[in-house]
């Protein structure tokens, strides 16, 4: 059945990946390489040969992701642009109250506070437009994740800056504590959903995930006025280890993908219980979100147990012993295993739907308890993570 | 685990009867309903452990729970649950079933990633959700050959098949997924055997038949036994020792049930230095020992600097810093009594947790034990709200105060004055246990930074015939100036004032005030002179208080009639403050610390883990695993060629289990795909029969 124009538009390219890649792929990655270079060479007396390798790696990272995934080109050029303009303007602290940009959108401070306006907004933005059936909201939904996230990352990479700023003794990568990591969630949190939302070519879901978000920025908020958790403090010399670059984010991922996987089970279960008036609205079908769901379990198990090994690794040299028992690493493993039965399940004995779906909305349960509850109501050697 | 087909299944269940019980208990223990069972156990097992903390000394749990309460849970080994029997048994039972699943089901994964399904029907074909058809008049060689570069471009293997008049081009990717399976399974068998050889089991397995005794005793090293004793061997373990700057061990203590016991090393480690540095906020910013290690084998010892998340490796032996202490710094005190006859100060000497002394204060024997020493202690700086500010408060020690029947108080004393409000106190915390917070004692120090004014203040004040004489001379005084003349009223006047004096000490300015209040209030308030007279009484008081304040300056070689200044005044407030604290106390002396030798200790952890290498194979294992079974689909396409009278049939199709809904983006894409490729090599196509679906 297939038409002319279908023939052409859908015409197989018979070169390789590499071959596929447009000039502007090939630049983009450039000109990110030489960012990279030149921190590594900038920034050497600050960093030892593992960091050195952990900043090569990123690059690798980036360049990976933004060729499978266009979009992040142009996000990544934007952060990394704002992100240096930041630090131009910033040669001391006193200049996050002096300078108009950092004042009002740059300094981490700022930054953050954006991200705490616009995820909120994206979700209510992002319900609007499935309720009223809009494409439009669902536009300007993704537009303000979008933003939040790149805010987020603006945020993060502009405190970064400010710890060194503080003194050289103080600076490090701001993924240390409770404050930061918030930032974290919520930045990974709806980067991911935005992949998703471009492979997948539905705005239904932004919602649904954006419930999670909202109520992570709402915690961050009363950490920040509530407790002053916003200060840039020194570290322990336990979490004085580049092995904090990669085992925080890459949990954070994995964290990001559960809450995500848990909100399409909510969207699924809204559906299932309501299903005329949501179908109408524009929600994918149950096949579709079943596998959505399955898509961020199996990328969050990925993560989460990459990052549990590296925890791991980190653990042999910081606490002599790849595994102690402690109350985080005993949950992450509760985490793993609920995961891996779930994962059983639909595997082998082909499990789908509702009671998935109910399970994955538990297991963000677990998964925040693993989180937040551990440091809240158990003691142990992750104690610096406390409220 | 299981991905027997469900044909294979039934078959199975028709031979049920005729079964073995070893067949059937394999059967069991292999079965996927068992695998997530267990999972899902070892998971609510594992919450136990978090709940209740793990390791505490014995005493702990039994103040916690009760003996009842206590026992059940020692029998239960829920004081150290992953070690528990009944926890390592769930642990193997999840080993042994992985292992059967892997065991039963490898073979076949193998096999079937070189099976290629090359048998398949042309009916049978039609029967799959992705198919499509095609007609075409190009010869079948050239189909094949424009197939197979379609389906090789896309990572398809591909095993060619003639059917009679049929060609069969059987296609398939990703196998590698299958190796997955057999990764992700056989590292959690491999990770299970790394953390068995890496934990105590055996240790607990000596000392469960006899062969090892767990020592409960604080006695030094050499005093242990030899049945307490582990020899340097190949066996892991993870144990802690303190060793002093200066001094060196060749032991680590191994926590086991209500004690430990001893394992000996192969090398000797001797700590040259400990550091601690500090950020201006007052968090510490670094640890570091400067270790030797010297052991027969080496001809020159090896020194190495350690630090957290810099660990020292030798011969398989990991070394860490894992904590800190005083490693015995001697402190020189000075005594001050605050009860008894004899108030004079004198000088004490002693090494933390190393000497206990004797003390004879106020008729009461005592036992000072000197707990702790340290150096460097931030605080933040208090007043200004939102002030992240950090003051060093400079040293302060701690001790136990033991009394004959045993019980004991702590005290936390700081070596400096510290200023709080412009003014200046010696604090000294006490507590009577370890739960309790430390409530300090704020003396006043005097110009010179000393107790001394304060303390002969107290002694003025305390001792009956020096505050007798006080009063006296108060009691004159007041009586002058109001004119009365009657000197035998004097002793009177003087016993009523030193009645308040005890009074104040005892309990407090606000009491005395409560006391006059309702001594006018008991004459009514109608009575002018009673209330004069009570007045009277007051400035008796404060007289007596001001007369033993000049004894006290003369005491310490002040002059006793130089005027009285602001200073004076606000010194003379603290003291008087501070008096009713000295009876809640608790204790009849007060200790100063006026210099130090300070000697750290260095809190090590000594690790051996001969299973990490296994572990970290298991891990390799385990993440390769998980990305092969995520992340590679495995696919299979078929394309059927057939020959006809009026030209050439083709039909594609193809499967995937996992992921359908991707799968059929990448079939449809493979359709286009050919239906190009046809295009492009022949003539328009004739007829397009697509059959497609999900």
């Amino acid at each position: 059945m297939s038409t002319p124009q279908e023939t052409l538009a859908t015409r197989f390219d018979e070169r390789g990946f590499f071959r596929r890649l447009s000039w502007f792929d090939w630049s983009w990655a450039a000109a990110f390489l030489v960012g990279t270079v030149y921190a590594s060479v900038h920034f050497a007396q600050w960093m030892d040969g593992y960091e050195q390798a952990i900043l090569y790696l990123s690059w690798v990272m980036l360049v990976a992701v933004g060729w499978m995934w266009k979009p992040a080109r142009a996000f990544s050029i934007v952060v990394a642009l704002l992100t240096l303009f930041a630090v131009s303007r910033y040669p001391d602290l006193q200049a996050a109250q002096n300078d108009f940009f950092l004042n009002y959108l740059l300094s981490s401070q700022s930054a953050i506070m954006w991200i705490c306006a616009l995820f909120p907004a994206a979700m209510v933005v992002y319900f609007a437009g499935l309720i009223a059936n809009s494409p439009f909201m669902g536009k300007l939904g993704s537009a303000f994740t979008w933003a939040a996230s790149g805010a987020g990352f603006i945020g993060l990479l502009v405190r970064w800056w400010e710890s060194y700023l503080i003194s050289p003794d103080v600076g490090r990568i701001p993924v240390t504590n409770l404050y930061e990591v918030f930032v974290l969630f919520a930045m990974t949190t709806g980067l991911i959903y935005l992949y998703y939302e471009y492979r997948y070519r539905t705005r239904a879901l932004g919602g649904f995930v954006g419930i999670i978000i909202t109520a992570s920025i709402g915690f961050l908020l009363w950490y920040h006025f509530d407790r002053q958790a916003h200060e840039i403090d020194p570290l322990i010399p336990a979490l004085q280890s580049w092995w904090m670059k990669i085992h925080v984010p890459t949990n954070f991922v994995a964290y990001g993908a559960f809450a995500i996987s848990a909100m399409i089970g909510v969207a699924y279960l809204v559906q299932a219980r309501f299903s005329d008036a949501w179908k109408r609205r524009g929600l994918p079908s149950a096949e579709v979100m079943d596998d959505l769901m399955y898509k961020n379990v199996a990328l969050g198990f990925a993560f989460f147990t990459v990052a549990t090994i590296l925890g791991a690794f980190w653990a042999a040299d910081a606490w002599g012993g790849y595994w102690s028992w402690d109350p985080k690493e005993t949950w992450s493993l509760i985490t793993w295993l609920n995961y891996a039965a779930w994962l059983h399940l639909r595997f082998t004995k082909g499990w789908r739907g509702t009671p998935m779906a109910w399970w994955a909305v538990i297991g963000l349960f677990i998964v925040t308890f693993t989180f937040l509850g551990v440091n809240i109501f158990l003691s142990g050697l992750h104690s610096y993570g406390e409220l | 685990m299981s991905t027997v087909p469900a044909n294979a299944e039934s078959i199975r269940a028709g031979r049920r009867s005729r079964r073995s019980t070893a067949s059937i208990l394999v059967g069991f223990l292999g079965s996927m309903n068992l695998a997530i069972t267990l999972l899902v156990v070892i998971a609510i097992a594992s919450v136990i452990g978090t709940v209740l903390q793990q390791n505490q000394p014995f005493q702990d749990y039994l103040i916690k729970f009760g003996p009842f309460w206590f026992n059940i849970f020692e029998r239960l080994s829920l004081y150290d649950v992953y070690a528990a029997p009944w926890y390592l048994l769930i642990l193997a039972f999840l080993v042994v079933s992985t292992s059967i699943c892997l065991a039963r089901n490898t073979p076949n994964m193998l096999k079937e990633m070189n099976r290629f399904r090359e048998h398949q029907q042309e009916r049978s074909l039609r029967a799959f959700s992705n198919h499509r058809e095609w007609q075409t008049d190009l010869p079948t060689e050239e189909v094949e050959a424009l197939a197979t570069r379609a389906l090789k471009r896309n990572g398809y293997r591909i095993r060619r098949k003639e059917h009679g008049d049929a060609l069969l081009l059987a296609g398939m990717t990703g196998s590698s997924n299958r190796i997955g399976y057999i990764l992700t399974h056989l590292s959690i068998v491999v990770i299970c055997v790394g953390g068995l050889i890496d934990g105590n089991l055996m240790l607990k397995f000596r000392e469960w038949s006899g062969d090892l005794v767990v020592e409960t005793r604080d006695i030094p090293v050499s005093r242990i036994g030899a049945e307490s004793r582990v020899s340097a061997g190949a066996a892991a373990f993870r144990g802690t020792v303190n060793i002093p700057e200066g001094g060196r061990a060749g032991v680590v203590f191994l926590p086991l049930r209500d004690g430990y016991v001893v394992q000996e090393l192969p090398f000797t480690i001797e700590l040259e230095e400990f550091r601690v540095e500090h950020h201006d906020t007052g968090e510490p910013r670094l640890f570091e020992s400067d270790v030797v290690i010297t052991a027969p084998e080496l001809e020159e010892p090896i020194r190495q600097t350690i630090a957290v998340n810099h660990p020292l490796i030798y011969n398989g032996y990991a070394i860490y810093q894992s904590g800190f202490g005083d490693g015995g710094s001697r402190l020189y005190m000075r005594a001050w009594p605050l009860a008894g006859d004899d108030r004079a100060a004198y000088e004490l000497e002693g090494r933390v947790l190393r000497d206990d002394l004797e003390l004879e204060v106020a008729g009461q024997s005592l036992r000072l034990e000197l707990t702790e020493f340290e150096t460097f202690n931030a605080r933040r700086v208090p007043g200004v709200p939102g002030s992240r500010e950090v003051e060093n408060l400079g040293p302060r020690f701690e001790y136990r105060l033991r009394a004959a029947d045993g019980t004991a108080r702590e005290f936390r004393n700081y070596m400096r004055p510290v200023t709080i409000d412009d003014r200046r106190y010696f604090l000294s915390g006490v507590r009577s246990s370890p739960a309790e917070e430390f409530r300090f004692l704020h003396l006043p120090a005097d110009a010179d930074d000393s107790p001394e004014l304060f303390m002969a203040f107290l002694d003025a004040l305390t001792s009956e015939e020096r505050l007798r004489e006080a009063s006296m001379r108060a009691a004159a005084d007041a009586m002058d100036d109001f004119g009365l003349t009657d000197r035998s009223l004097i002793p009177q006047v003087a016993a009523s004032g030193r009645e308040l004096v005890q009074r104040l000490l005892d309990e407090g300015f606000g009491s005395v005030m409560e006391h006059l209040r309702q001594r006018i209030a008991e004459a009514g308030g109608v009575d002018d002179s009673q209330e004069t007279l009570v007045m009277f009484s007051r400035m008796v008081m404060e007289r007596t208080l001001w007369e033993a304040y000049r004894d006290a300056l003369a005491a310490t070689g002040d002059d006793p009639q130089r005027e009285l200044g602001g200073s004076d005044q606000v010194f003379f407030q603290d003291a008087i403050s501070a008096m009713p604290a000295i009876k809640a106390y608790g204790a009849p002396v007060f200790l100063q610390l006026r210099d130090y030798d300070h000697r750290q200790a260095s809190g090590l952890q000594i690790a051996r883990a001969p299973g990490q290498n296994v572990v970290y194979l298991g891990f390799a294992l385990l993440v390769g695993g998980i990305f092969l079974l995520f992340y590679v689909s495995h696919r299979r396409m078929w394309c059927w060629i057939r020959r006809h009278d009026t030209g050439t049939m083709v039909l594609l199709a193809g499967t995937n289990q996992r992921d359908p809904l991707g799968f059929a983006g990448q079939y449809r894409a493979l359709a286009d795909e050919i239906d190009h490729r046809l295009q492009d090599a022949s003539a328009p196509v004739r007829g397009n029969n697509e059959v497609e679906g999900l």
